[in-house]
């Protein structure tokens, strides 16, 4: 099997996918000669010609509202952000026009918005976001946020052929830091099925993106630290459709639970998975649902600062003894 | 001037009074409470949708806005499935979800434009990228009125039909308001062709309320798209007769100016030219006419016979179902 990289893995699956697929192109910003901001589509212009990877003037509501249009016609666009922040400036033809469609006139909106999220790389205010919870909260969207190489390319294949509008958020931190064995050939990781990134008893740490890597970086010191506590952690892979029952399942088992996410505090999808647990598990849990998330401000630039900003593994750590001294 | 058949001349006139006739009747339907959402109507700006649409191929696509109720008609949209639509029946289009004429119909060659109105140019955009992508002569008919091109989304669309010389004809029904803005209020040219100029496009004036005149500048811009030189932008200049919804008296617009553009009524005007250039006589006038009252008629009664959709299937169509 060969070994690659988070990001290489994100391509090998698109290059795959429009080899097999000619209604499949990509649609953005300098992705043609140039190949991308991080180098994603490096050389796949050359290969697909221009018609295949478009590259379009610096205009999120222009080439958005062409994918959506191309989309409805029976094309299968992909749409790169440069930047995941970008796309607070096309969040009308999102939430408005593609996430509606079926609803509204039966129309299905077959695209991939997908691009670079997240912090930890000195981005600062605009390169950094986590953007994902407006997009969860806006039924007719799903949203993708894949941690591990082996799911970039089994997670992009799986949303190219959805037949509904998803958001494909990577994480810019693990582009070229995640190095695993792949797959060369064509498998697919369905949308909405979580998985057990490590399997413990004590306690469930919840989690996806990149902050999978900080709650076993957790998981593993606390078993090495002599607190004798077995931590399981859940990646979520995808949040809309939610793997509810994955979630539940461990919650089930363990008792205790940490939710896990970079994105702010308030409302950010800890507050959902609290919601569900408290609803289906309260029985079971032997400690108040905690939280670690960033806090609420935006990321910023300086290193201290956005070190402060970010969850680590110690405040994991912090929030795993607090829940086990309940 | 173009010379008209008896054809054509009988079906733009019977289209743009079907148009008349049928947003008149919808706002009736409003009055008695039977319609419970907005209704726009594009009284005296039936020329544009008319004399456009009814020069579109089968593959071609449409991208109408509110007031382009002609464009829906001549694609084949039944006009009782309009009406049911207003009344949010089940078998409208949207089945109830929306309303007016927020609806499309892919078969048809529709597609639905959105309340943030600009947000179907770049969408439109989209349709004609994918006839170039398929190398398919087909081109899409674009409609927007003048408030739709003050938004970034309706630049960023220009911009980018422009640079990529896009199969597609963008019809700016400029009605003098949207809502209650004046279009001085809007900006500081004159015209929206100044403003598409900018960005590349090949433009015209058009008198919005002259069905032949619109029919002609379209057939340029059709013709010219068909051929893979790129977009044009037309504007047809015209008059909202109406406030911007049926709740909406307008009391802000000066009461001249519909006493003037009444003057221009379309329909008349069309009248007027087929009757003297002896195309229809005052008889077959008369007979496209009370077929037009038939089928309104016809169109309502089956709406009404259309039940409401069953709150069971709510979430129904929010994604694909799992098959």
């Amino acid at each position: 099997m060969p070994v690659m990289t988070y990001i290489e893995a994100i391509r090998k699956g698109i290059w795959e996918e429009m080899e097999r697929d000619d209604r499949v192109f990509m649609i953005g910003e300098d992705i043609g000669a140039h190949g991308g901001a991080f180098k994603l589509s490096a050389g796949m212009q050359e290969h697909f010609g221009p018609n295949r990877i478009v590259d379009t003037p610096l205009a999120e509501n222009a080439f958005v509202g062409a994918a959506i249009g191309a989309a409805l016609m029976g094309l299968r666009p992909i749409v790169e952000m440069q930047f995941a922040d970008f796309i607070s400036t096309c969040y009308d033809l999102i939430v408005n026009y593609a996430a509606k469609a079926r609803y509204r006139w039966a129309a299905g909106v077959p695209i991939v918005i997908r691009g670079p999220s997240g912090g930890g790389v000195r981005g600062g205010p605009f390169h950094s976001n986590n953007p994902e919870i407006a997009f969860v909260h806006t039924p007719g969207l799903k949203v993708v946020v894949p941690a591990t190489a082996y799911d970039a390319k089994g997670l992009i294949k799986a949303a190219i052929r959805d037949p509904d509008p998803v958001l494909y958020f990577e994480h810019k931190l693990l582009y070229r830091r995640i190095k695993e064995d792949v797959p060369a050939g064509d498998y697919v990781v369905p949308l909405g099925q979580a998985r057990v990134a490590r399997a413990g008893t004590d306690i469930s740490v919840i989690t996806y993106g990149a902050m999978v890597y900080v709650a076993l970086e957790a998981a593993e010191k606390l078993a090495q630290e002599g607190d004798g506590v077995d931590v399981e952690v859940i990646d979520l892979r995808c949040l809309v459709p939610l793997d509810s029952e994955a979630v539940l399942a461990s919650v089930r088992k363990t008792s205790r639970v940490i939710l896990l996410h970079e994105d702010t505090r308030t409302a950010g999808f800890a507050g959902e998975l609290a919601a569900q647990i408290a609803s289906d598990a309260f029985d079971c849990l032997d400690a108040p649902v905690l939280r670690v998330t960033a806090p609420d401000c935006p990321v910023p630039y300086s290193p201290p600062l956005e070190d402060a900003f970010l969850p680590h593994a110690s405040d994991v750590i912090a929030a795993v003894r607090r829940s086990m001294a309940y | 001037m173009a010379t008209v058949t008896r054809e054509l001349g009988s079906r733009l006139l019977s289209t743009m009074k079907l148009m008349r006739e049928l947003e008149h009747r919808i706002e009736n339907l409003y009055r008695q409470g039977k319609i419970v959402g907005g209704v726009f109507i594009g009284r005296g700006q039936e020329a544009i949708s008319a004399g456009s649409a009814i020069q579109t191929l089968p593959e071609d696509v449409v991208c109408p806005s509110h007031r382009d109720l002609a464009a829906f008609l001549l694609r084949g949209l039944p006009p009782w499935m309009v009406v049911a639509n207003y009344l949010g029946r089940k078998d409208g289009p949207t089945r109830g979800r929306d309303g007016n004429t927020h609806l499309g119909a892919l078969p048809l060659g529709i597609i639905s434009f959105i309340s943030s109105m600009a947000a179907i140019v770049p969408v439109a955009n989209g349709v004609a990228f994918s006839f170039q992508y398929r190398k398919q002569p087909n081109v899409v008919l674009c409609y927007f009125g003048d408030g739709a091109t003050s938004r970034g989304e309706w630049h960023e669309a220009m911009n980018f039909g422009a640079v990529f010389k896009l199969p597609i004809v963008y019809l700016c029904v400029n009605n003098q308001y949207a809502y209650s803005t004046p279009v001085s209020r809007q900006m500081a040219v004159e015209h929206i062709t100044d403003r598409a100029q900018g960005y590349g496009i090949p433009c015209q004036l058009v008198d919005g309320n002259d069905v032949l005149g619109v029919y002609e500048a379209a057939q340029k811009a059709i013709a010219r798209a068909r051929k893979g030189e790129g977009p044009t932008l037309l504007e047809c200049v015209t008059f909202r007769m109406s406030g911007h919804s049926a709740h909406d008296q307008a009391e802000y617009v000066p009461k001249e100016l519909f006493e003037k553009w009444q003057k221009k009524d379309p329909i008349l005007r069309f009248e007027k030219h087929l009757l003297e250039h002896n195309v229809l006589s005052r008889q077959d006038i008369d007979d496209v006419y009370s077929k037009v009252q038939a089928e309104v008629e016809s169109a309502v009664t089956r709406a009404e016979q259309s039940p409401y959709p069953d709150p069971s299937g709510l979430l129904e169509g929010v994604y694909a179902s799992a098959e």
